[in-house]
């Protein structure tokens, strides 16, 4: 049966195409179809879990930027995965379906798919974030947000107006060291953290910066 | 799994709710009116076991909204995953579900392993599967006592932690560390098994049965504890799959799903044992199906211990993965640049989508790694069990009593560090 998922998948839906995958069968479908599509799968194909919804930031300048991935788990024919993944068309604001409908437990998932990339999911019950705070201004697992973190506000406004400080970034001197992927300049090559606060090629930010107590 | 008698009160609380709700469904006016009240319980409460919020609106002491906050112990490990190498990140595996680092390890390794194309001896691979039984055990016994705890069983957290004590020292022995073990690698693990160590966990698995049963024989027929816990917090099979409940949590609504059985991996396939399942999906089902698997956990290392293979204890083709001995690295050329590119550039892998799942104590731990080759990961998620299981809640306690909640959370057994990541 599950050998025949993916015939079946293609013959119902011939715009379905394969993608490179290293273990489970993987499908690449247009964004409008993900609902019909995981609809399918759990009523006809049997796959009733979805176990997982996530993003892929495909980099910073490329199109499409974002991938949905969804992978569900059939029960009735256990150990059965399938992976379904959809390009965003809008790079800048992406947006996907939602599949709650299908599964209460989507909701979670989206949120933080939401929360993490700023995917806004059309149809979703209650789109908020769950991760970080009410509020935060970014999305922290794109690409272009740094390893350290970027400076805000405290979530609290009168928290943060009593003490006079905000959330820093991380001083990554000295914190785990960062690996450069793939072709490495071999001056470049000795470990170091990725530094975006300071290193030893930029001074140390003093320590009023860092500490802003309100006199 | 059922009781065999269900006690009236029961029955008169679940008929006064149905009537109290159809009152409100018609529109009819109660004797008295009540008022909402909105109540938060967390981040920091003792039995929301870590920093989880429950916003909770209240009608008298019934709960009429749920909204659980979570984030509070969001460390961004997939963030910090994307910027270091693959063996760099298995220390970080540890701080997901802190009950079982070894079961967590073990998932993250089998991950990179199927994205490398290693496969793993027999030796290596039941040494991992005596790990994370172990902790399975170490993780349910942590659930049980807080569960005890939580309707009032103090003796129960003392001898569960108790227990834990002895396999602290197992792992210990084992990987140098009691908590954060790091003790898998990819490829392989860290070191052969010590002499004696093998014998020891048998005496373990020995002494633990019998104070296993006693331990469980003090709640299982327990008047208070069935109270607390037989017909509260129902979750059906429909639900249960609609909302993606995994582990014993899964099980305990009747849906025999376990992946050692289903998938195996690892060599689960080699050792016999049951999967226990529930029948209705209350809270003491899911306590029942601990308990047993606990047993089960057990006698899967009894098995391994007795059939443990001879053998190297990692991959043969691992060599491009593990450091090489420091003092071949200090005392030999090929050596010292295989070192420093392991160091600089990390471990290379060839490019591909990977997602493996394993049966963590908790529920089902899937990894995503995406590879554009090199030596990280461009993107790898967590796919976390208590993340998953969280997320019934709001519908699960809506219309139980703040001491249903307090059972509910209990019988879930989560963990907000895998749940937060």
């Amino acid at each position: 049966m599950p050998a025949d998922a993916a015939t079946a998948l293609k013959e119902k839906f011939p715009q379905a195409t394969a993608r490179p995958s290293v273990d489970h069968p993987a499908f690449n479908v247009p964004i409008a179809d993900v609902p019909a599509v995981l609809a399918f799968l759990r009523d006809e194909l049997a796959f009733e879990l979805l176990m997982d919804v996530t993003a892929i930031d495909n980099g910073e300048h490329s199109s499409p930027r974002f991938t949905v991935v969804y992978h569900v788990l059939s029960v009735t024919h256990p150990g059965a995965y399938l992976r379904i993944a959809a390009d965003c068309a809008n790079d800048a604001e992406p947006t996907a379906p939602s599949v709650v409908a299908l599964w209460a437990g989507a909701n979670w998932h989206e949120r933080e798919v939401y929360d993490m990339f700023g995917i806004k999911f059309t149809g979703h019950p209650d789109l908020r974030r769950i991760l970080m705070w009410d509020g935060y201004p970014y999305h922290p697992l794109r690409k272009e947000f740094p390893l350290a973190g970027i400076e805000t506000d405290l979530p609290v406004e009168d928290i943060a107006e009593e003490t006079g400080t905000k959330v820093i970034a991380a001083p990554m001197q000295g914190g785990p060291f960062v690996a450069s992927p793939g072709e490495i300049n071999l001056t470049e090559a000795e470990p170091r953290a990725k530094d975006e606060t300071w290193s030893d090629r930029r001074a140390k930010p003093g320590h009023s910066e860092l500490r802003q107590v309100k006199e | 799994m059922s009781t065999g008698f269900a006690y009236p009160d029961h029955e008169a609380r679940a008929a006064e709710a149905a009537e109290a709700a159809r009152a409100r469904a018609a529109g009819e006016t109660p004797e008295f009116e009540t008022e909402k009240m909105s109540l938060n319980m967390g981040p920091s409460h003792p039995s929301t076991h870590g920093v989880f919020r429950l916003q909770m609106e209240l009608d008298g002491e019934t709960l009429t909204k749920a909204d659980p906050v979570i984030g509070y112990l969001h460390r961004g490990d997939e963030k910090i995953a994307e910027n270091m190498t693959y063996n760099q990140f298995v220390p970080y595996t540890d701080r997901l579900d802190y009950l079982a680092p070894l079961a967590n390890n073990m998932a993250y390794a089998i991950a990179v392993e199927k994205l490398a194309g290693l496969t793993v001896p027999p030796r290596c691979q039941a040494i991992r599967v005596i790990t994370a039984e172990l902790a399975r055990i170490s993780s349910h016994l942590m659930g049980l006592g807080a569960f005890g705890l939580d309707v009032g069983a103090w003796t129960v957290l003392v001898w569960c932690l108790n227990e834990r004590e002895k396999l602290y020292r197992l792992f210990e022995e084992l990987t140098g560390a009691r908590f954060t073990t790091s003790y898998t690698r990819i490829g392989g693990v860290t070191r052969d098994v010590p002499p004696d160590w093998l014998g020891h966990v048998n005496t373990f698995c020995d002494e633990f049965l019998p104070m296993l049963e006693e331990t469980l024989a003090m709640l299982t027929r327990n008047k208070i504890f069935m109270d607390r816990t037989v017909d509260v917090g129902v979750i059906s099979k429909a639900d249960a799959l609609a909302y993606g409940l995994t582990g014993p949590n899964l099980r305990g609504s009747g849906v025999a799903l376990d992946l050692r059985k289903d998938k195996p991996y690892s060599g689960y396939e080699n050792y016999e044992f049951d999967v226990p399942v529930g029948s209705k999906g209350d809270c003491y089902d899911r306590y029942l199906v601990r308990g047993e698997e606990m047993r089960q956990s057990a006698r899967i290392i009894k098995q391994a211990v007795a059939k443990f293979p001879g053998g190297a204890w990692f991959a043969e083709d691992a060599k491009k993965i593990f450091n090489p001995p420091k003092d071949k690295v200090l005392t030999s050329m090929e050596e010292l640049i295989q070192h420093f590119m392991l160091v600089t550039e990390g471990p290379q892998m060839p490019a591909g989508e990977v997602y493996f799942e394993a049966e963590n104590p908790k529920g089902i731990l899937g990894f995503y790694i995406v590879s554009k080759g090199g030596g990280v990961p461009y993107r790898l998620k967590i796919r976390s069990p208590s993340f998953c299981n969280l997320s019934i809640i709001p519908k699960v306690s809506v219309g139980c009593l703040i001491s249903d909640v307090v059972a509910i959370l209990g019988s879930f057994d989560f963990v907000m560090g895998e749940c937060d990541r």
